[in-house]
């Protein structure tokens, strides 16, 4: 949600026979990533082709969901049906997998989310059998210790 | 082989309107074309070559050659957003010193302020940005500036500074869409569109456009006007690199340096620079990435008053630049460039103008400095 209570909007991404597996996966729970198979690299946004080394020898793995925030900025202004979610977060999340990845961090008021502070996946159905990968902040270690 | 000294800007104009309701986009494109041929001492039917980018009406370069009536036997397209006048001056000059065009016009016109603009293109990447809020252009920005803030300690005061010097110069312009100077405070005062980017930290919203006439050396000997020699032009695409985005730089750091090198100057010999200015933050990573000051240690000097015409270390956007004076069609490429011939032929404002102007630079970055980009530099001297 952004900081007004409303909850942001999940508009349906375009699908396309090669990404559309990431977002049908995204509804399942699931945060997938590209990796190449010639040079080992992960891929963002998800091809077919290796960016780096130009192989099209890829697969889709399922990533860890955690990251941390590469840079953020609060959208007092939206565009769209994002207008009326607005103020709302707009960050780059560095995944753990390396790639840095164009989302929201949600369940926080905006104005706290600070570059460098960890967060993890969640996903917001667009009820359409699509969902979109967003972040929030991550359970803190001593509470992760507590559960275990 | 070198497009150094090989072919000339002869003509350059701006639009003198902001505001242009009852004006079509093709008409804008058209007016700032023939205001260009008649700077030069040119007719449209001199043109042999055009050079325009996507935001022209119609079918590439065809329906402006249709709609203009020019008879041409070189065209380009190129699009790399509000950078593309740039691109197109060098690529002039490559198609001119190949002996494949001697008269080249480059157009740039739009209407923001009064029409509806063009949807944006598909690309493979929207489906990955879109969904997630970013439509505008400041929030990319903005994340630009947090970071470029959180790596160097860069501040909202110091990217003010931009502004008010900016502002400075276009109390100057009588055509500037914003004319009245603007403090610091008055920057940080102004409602936050996307942290930490203000209001004021944003160019301005304006119709209109502006054309430039390359020639070749022997057509601009023959001129009446004061022709602008080319010395280098430098362009590079900037992208997200395979998910490894950087945000505390800008193409600049490629263009910048082919450019140089073309030319054979290095930042220290700049007398005017022509920095592009869609945000505050846009003019700091570009003249940090330019080699003008160290990384991260622009903020610094904008802040002793290094921007300030004439007579700052690096005086800069002398006509008010996009944050004041005019981004037609929100794209501020070709105002970049005709700047810098004002400069060059000591034609700006006189309280503006630098004295023994003799080299400049102009910069653009188009699309947007949080995510992808078309650079383009280009070094300009004033022939003895």
């Amino acid at each position: 949600m952004s900081i007004t209570g409303r909850p942001l909007p999940t508009p349906q991404p375009e699908l396309n026979p090669e990404t559309a597996p990431f977002w049908e996966a995204a509804d399942q729970g699931k945060l997938l990533l590209r990796r190449c198979l010639a040079c080992q690299v992960v891929i963002w946004y998800p091809r077919s082709i290796c960016p780096d080394c130009h192989s099209t020898d890829t697969e889709w793995f399922e990533a860890s969901g955690r990251g941390v925030v590469y840079s953020c900025t609060t959208v007092r202004r939206g565009v769209g049906e994002f207008a009326e979610a607005s103020p709302f977060n707009l960050s780059y999340i560095e995944l753990a997998e390396g790639p840095r990845i164009l989302s929201n961090v949600i369940d926080a008021d905006p104005e706290s989310i600070e570059i460098g502070q960890s967060v993890e996946v969640v996903f917001a159905s667009t009820g359409n059998g699509t969902a979109l990968p967003r972040f929030r902040p991550a359970a803190s270690l001593s509470q992760g210790a507590t559960d275990e | 082989m070198s497009i150094y000294g090989r072919a000339y800007i002869a003509g350059a104009y701006e639009h003198p309107g902001r505001h242009l309701p009852d004006k079509s986009i093709a008409q804008v494109h058209a007016e700032v074309a023939l205001g260009a041929v008649a700077d030069a001492g040119l007719t449209l039917d001199d043109v042999d070559a055009y050079f325009c980018a996507a935001e022209t009406p119609g079918f590439g370069a065809i329906s402006m050659a249709e709609y203009m009536g020019l008879k041409l036997r070189y065209t380009d397209t190129t699009e790399s957003g509000g950078s593309s006048p740039l691109m197109h001056v060098g690529h002039a000059a490559a198609a001119i010193a190949m002996g494949k065009a001697r008269v080249a016009l480059i157009t740039l016109g739009g209407k923001p302020r009064t029409a509806p603009q063009r949807p944006k293109f598909y690309a493979p990447e929207n489906t990955f940005e879109e969904p997630f809020g970013l439509w505008a252009q400041a929030p990319a920005y903005a994340l630009a500036a947090r970071r470029h803030m959180h790596e160097f300690g860069t501040t909202s005061a110091q990217l003010a500074e931009i502004k008010v010097a900016a502002s400075i110069h276009a109390q100057h312009n009588p055509n500037a869409l914003l004319q009245k100077p603007v403090t610091i405070e008055e920057v940080l005062e102004s409602p936050m569109v996307s942290d930490p980017l203000h209001r004021l930290d944003c160019c301005v919203v304006t119709d209109g456009g502006g054309a430039l006439i390359v020639v070749a050396p022997e057509v601009a000997r023959e001129l009446p006007r004061h022709s602008i020699k080319i010395l280098g032009h430098g362009e590079s695409p900037k992208h997200t690199d395979n998910g490894r985005i950087d945000l505390t730089y800008s193409g600049a750091v490629w263009s910048g340096p082919r450019a140089f090198e073309e030319a054979g100057v290095t930042p220290a010999d700049i007398d005017y620079a022509s920095i592009y200015d869609s945000f505050t933050i846009t003019v700091l990573q570009q003249i940090e990435d330019l080699g003008f000051f160290e990384k991260g240690k622009g903020g610094q000097f904008v802040s002793d008053g290094a921007l300030v015409a004439p007579y700052g270390v690096l005086p800069f956007n002398t006509d008010g630049g996009g944050l004041c004076n005019n981004h037609p069609s929100n794209r501020g490429g070709v105002t970049k460039v005709i700047e810098a011939v004002r400069q060059l032929r000591g034609e700006a404002q006189p309280a503006v103008q630098v004295p023994d102007c003799e080299i400049a630079l102009a910069n653009g970055t188009g699309g947007s400095l949080g995510t992808r980009m078309g650079s383009a530099t280009l070094i300009l001297g004033r022939e003895s």
